[in-house]
């Protein structure tokens, strides 16, 4: 046996290995584009909760402008209506979010498999939706339960720590770099869970930034 | 210094029975149909080395049915993932004398 076949036999092995156990064809372009979408989507949700566009829509919201506290912030008395139409409002926008990156997602993939002949429903894209799904689907009823209970402030820290655990948990079936991904989302999460009140903007940087960041690494990486 | 040839595994002398047993190194069960896909070989092909591979005990398979379609996968056995590994640690071996040369 030559080197050259030696060595021929460890590529065909290794390559065997990473293309049955990994889903190889998740598209960087994906990443970038998804994080665009939510940060258009955190975009209209800062509007709609800092610059009242559904006060004009709600005839329980009396037309003055709140008592202000003494720290100097306005308290307006909404009613519960109010804030069931906000988180109605707000619930929406993560959904549409959520589809549209989802699809994107599918679609890339679909291309960058069809392009490079891989196999885009193996085992190894199977496992990794199974174990992608069961921590965000477990987050996802969490979260509304909670948030139909009045718990509006544990949405956005509950969304980037689930979503964190699901790519770990995820990213033993495709690059490793989910992993480190998935780690960054968690500790923003924490983080956010410290700081009531910063939850959409930390929800921009875990869905909007951080995905934009990992897409353009994942591109210049494994795409060109 | 000796060439260990005579430790590579001769039931993986064929491409194709040793990537069966990659696949099978990194995952607990794999089915007909996937392997052939991700192998791009004939049911033919594959079918008389996975036969090979079940004869040395090195493979197991189980039969199923989904539905009304038969699900065949398979799973490394321990003497199988033994196999495997002495094969690679004696290609790694191959490869380290020649270096020397």
């Amino acid at each position: 046996m030559k080197e050259k076949e030696i060595e021929d036999e460890l590529v065909s092995i290794r390559s065997m290995m990473e293309r049955s156990s990994k889903f190889i064809s998740l598209s960087g372009l994906s990443g970038i584009l998804a994080g665009v979408y939510a940060l258009i989507g955190a975009g209209f949700a800062y509007y709609i909760l800092y610059y009242h566009i559904l006060d004009e829509l709600n005839p329980y919201i009396p037309n003055h402008p709140g008592t202000v506290t003494s720290n100097g912030s306005i308290w307006v008395n909404y009613s519960n209506h109010y804030y069931s139409q906000v988180s109605i409002t707000l619930i929406v926008i993560a959904l549409v979010v959520l589809i549209t990156s989802i699809g994107t997602g599918i679609f890339l993939s679909v291309r960058k498999a069809k392009r490079k002949g891989q196999p885009l429903w193996s085992s190894a894209s199977r496992a990794l939706l199974f174990h992608m799904a069961t921590p965000l689907i477990t987050g996802g009823v969490l979260i509304l339960i909670l948030v139909t209970r009045g718990q509006y402030g544990i949405a956005a820290p509950a969304m980037l720590i689930f979503y964190g655990l699901s790519l770990i948990s995820a990213s033993s079936y495709t690059f490793s770099m989910v992993k480190y991904l998935g780690l960054c989302e968690i500790i923003l999460g924490l983080i956010a869970a410290c700081l009531p009140g910063y939850g959409l903007l930390f929800w921009a940087i875990g869905f909007g930034v951080l995905h934009i960041i990992y897409g353009s690494l994942m591109y210049f990486k494994y795409d060109r | 210094m000796k060439v260990p040839f005579e430790k590579l595994d001769k039931a993986f002398e064929n491409r194709l029975r040793l990537q069966i047993m990659s696949v099978l190194m990194v995952n607990d069960r794999y089915d007909f149909n996937s392997l052939k896909e991700l192998l791009d070989t004939t049911d033919g092909n594959l079918a008389s080395h996975l036969k090979g591979l079940e004869k040395e005990e090195y493979i197991m398979v189980y039969k199923a049915f989904l539905g009304r379609k038969p699900n065949t996968t398979y799973e490394a056995t321990e003497k199988g993932k033994k196999a495997f590994k002495q094969h690679l640690d004696a290609l790694e071996q191959l490869i380290k004398q020649q270096k020397i040369k």
